[in-house]
């Protein structure tokens, strides 16, 4: 408060006025309870196991295990399922079969499927398998943008500019993704401006949602909170979701944050499926069992049946022959009280 | 007063609003790994395991190191060499080693073996009460009120527990009221701080704020601390709305030790490690060096050859 005078100063500060009106901080502790954390009343899940998850998972999975998977999820409440990517199968094998699962899928009428589509090469082939949406990946690190599809920022924002505007023409919603915002397992701390720069342009460029992933799990809600700071200056947040790691086991408090500045769409993988590729052993996505339970106890609605996404959940780690990463899963699976 | 273009009422709500939002700036961390930690693992550790675990938490800068238990060895086997434990671990200066005392003979015993703190466990569920320890709840308060009295006396102080504040395994649903009861009882009895703890892990941050909007119009909130356990998976979340709403003091145990005996291969306490991760990103001093509490988890977990279950410890970065 530079410029005013020190009476003034003295007036304006809250120490002190408590100290002259000690009624003022009960008063005050009661008007903050009101304001004190709005939180949106219904959240909305982005299911990203079958295609974010799977992708990370070691064991090559049968294309009717997928289909499988997808078709429980489908019957959870779940209203958006990412089903496969449309990328060259020699970048990621596990996505080979894309075509095949996304026409043998039993799709909801509730329920939407996005596919990723990198270029528009993918992005045809998806609309040829019969794609409804599809999903672009961005990054907010220059480093991890070459060294993970092969060119700048800028450049791949070229690519998705063709898919996006071709998208558009078909009436293709397009959700755009942003990795490494709260951090780059090569540069290290990324700057929230250079997120909300970002972001700002695939929105612009007609995204009508974009991901802000936490791609190696480190970001905590101090990191979360200035990122989204920024980011909301640029993009407002009805248009924005968060896609957190829970590679530090910061997740879910990565995820309340968010939610108290107004995030309503939380991007989860059923049983936490989906490894970190930069840190070998560690967890990676936050499990959707996990973050149901939570955004419940809190009375969110998120319209998702929590015992089916465990039932799918327990399918595909005996499917894999891995353990859940879930631990709400892993509580329910011995208590039995709840 | 037309400085902000708002009214005076709006700026002053807006003021005390943020006053109340901002965040501790120093917490401290309650270390329970060698106890409430060592207590719930199967295997039986060495009693020169314990000491240089403990001694490795001291010089990890933990301002409070829960030692062991003054319980009856029949009861908890694990804490039969409570009293060679107390005696062989490296006293850091300025560091606390409370030790659990269920009753005036505990108390006894850990004063002989020179405990300086001590800590005694009540309950917010009479069922868990009768089902734990053999005694409803205001009973069990008669007997730790013998206990606060003989420490008042002897100028040791005494740290509150109150378990199943945010659901119990037999009955289910605990009222916040209830909570409030026994932890103003606790302190008002003497306990200096009460710490309260989420047994199974079922809490989620709305039941967390609620409980605490209870108990904090019964007793400060600077003499209350949060024992969240992990069970969920909330805990993290669960500690972040704590401290939003005054905390300053966290329960934690290294290496995320001591599973939940209630639900078998479930994970218990929450993890040291993460929590300062947390707290360090958040700006939050601790006192606390995450590479040496990590080299401490690190030892334990071979001893007891188990994963740590701390996933701050997992995170390798290959890069």
């Amino acid at each position: 408060m530079g410029n005013f005078p020190t009476t003034v100063k003295h007036c304006l500060s809250y120490e002190e006025l408590i100290q002259d009106y000690p009624w003022l901080a009960r008063w005050l502790q009661e008007e903050k309870r009101a304001l004190t954390h709005e939180y949106p009343e219904y959240v909305k899940i982005v299911e990203v196991g079958p295609r974010d998850g799977l992708q990370n998972e070691k064991e090559m999975v049968p294309t009717g295990v997928k289909i499988q998977l997808i078709d429980m999820l489908s019957e959870t409440g779940l209203p958006v399922i990412e089903a496969t990517s449309f990328v060259s199968s020699k970048w990621v094998p596990q996505m080979a079969d894309h075509t095949e699962v996304l026409q043998a899928i039993h799709r909801s009428s509730h329920v939407r499927y996005p596919v990723l589509t990198p270029n528009m090469h993918g992005f045809q082939d998806a609309v040829a398998a019969g794609a409804t949406e599809v999903a672009v990946f961005g990054s907010a690190s220059e480093t991890f943008s070459r060294k993970n599809i092969n060119c700048s920022i800028d450049e791949s924002i070229l690519r998705f500019e063709e898919v996006i505007c071709t998208a558009k023409q078909r009436q293709i919603p397009v959700r755009g993704y942003v990795s490494c915002a709260l951090g780059c397992p090569y540069e290290g701390p990324i700057e929230s401006t250079k997120v909300a720069e970002v972001v700002k342009r695939l929105y612009e460029l007609g995204c009508y949602e974009v991901s802000l992933g936490d791609t190696i799990g480190v970001g905590t809600p101090g990191s979360m909170a200035k990122m989204l700071h920024s980011v909301k200056k640029e993009v407002p947040s009805s248009a924005l979701a968060v896609h957190c790691h829970d590679t530090y086991g910061q997740a879910l408090a990565n995820i309340l944050t968010a939610l108290q500045m107004g995030i309503c769409t939380v991007d989860s993988s059923v049983a936490g499926l989906g490894g970190c590729p930069y840190a070998q052993g560690a967890s990676g996505n936050v499990s959707t069992e996990d973050v149901l339970y939570m955004l419940h106890g809190m009375g969110i609605k998120t319209g998702v049946d929590l015992s089916k996404v465990i039932e799918a959940g327990d399918f595909i780690c005996k499917a894999l022959n891995r353990k859940t990463n879930s631990k709400v899963a892993q509580a329910r699976a011995q208590c039995g009280y709840n | 007063f037309s400085f902000f273009n708002i009214s005076p009422v709006q700026w002053l709500v807006q003021v005390g609003a943020s006053a109340g939002k901002a965040l501790p700036q120093r917490v401290k961390i309650v270390e329970v790994g060698p106890r409430d930690g060592l207590q719930n693992e199967k295997t039986l550790v060495p009693t020169e395991v314990k000491i240089h675990l403990i001694d490795m938490l001291s010089e990890a800068g933990l301002p409070v190191i829960e030692a062991t238990s003054f319980v009856s060895p029949e009861w908890v086997p694990q804490m039969a060499d409570q009293v060679e434990v107390m005696k062989g671990i490296n006293r850091r200066p300025g560091v606390s080693y409370p030790v659990l005392t269920p009753n005036l003979k505990g108390f006894q015993a850990a004063v002989k073996a020179g405990a300086a703190e001590v800590a005694i466990f009540g309950a917010a569920s009479e069922l868990f009460s009768k089902k734990n320890i053999n005694c409803s709840v205001d009973e069990s308060l008669q007997r730790f009120e013998e206990v606060t009295k003989a420490a008042k006396e002897a100028g040791v102080r005494v740290r509150g527990y109150v378990s199943c504040v945010l659901g119990c395994p037999y009955e289910g649903q605990v009222s916040p009221d209830k909570v409030a009861q026994v932890a103003k009882r606790l302190y008002s009895m003497g306990c200096y701080e009460i710490s309260l703890g989420d047994t199974i892990g079922v809490g989620t941050p709305g039941g967390m704020a609620e409980l605490l909007e209870a108990v904090s119009r019964e007793v400060p909130v600077d003499a209350l601390a949060v024992h969240c356990h992990d069970t969920y998976g909330q805990a993290l979340a669960n500690i972040l709305i704590a401290l939003q709403m005054g905390i300053s003091v966290v329960d934690s145990s290294v290496a995320g030790l001591g599973g939940c005996p209630y639900a078998q291969g479930a994970s218990g306490n929450v993890a040291t490690e993460d929590v300062v991760y947390m707290l360090h990103g958040l700006g939050i001093q601790t006192g606390v060096d995450l590479p040496k509490l990590m080299d401490a988890g690190a030892f334990i977990c071979r001893s007891l050859n188990r994963k740590t279950s701390s996933k701050v410890a997992q995170a390798t970065c290959k890069l």
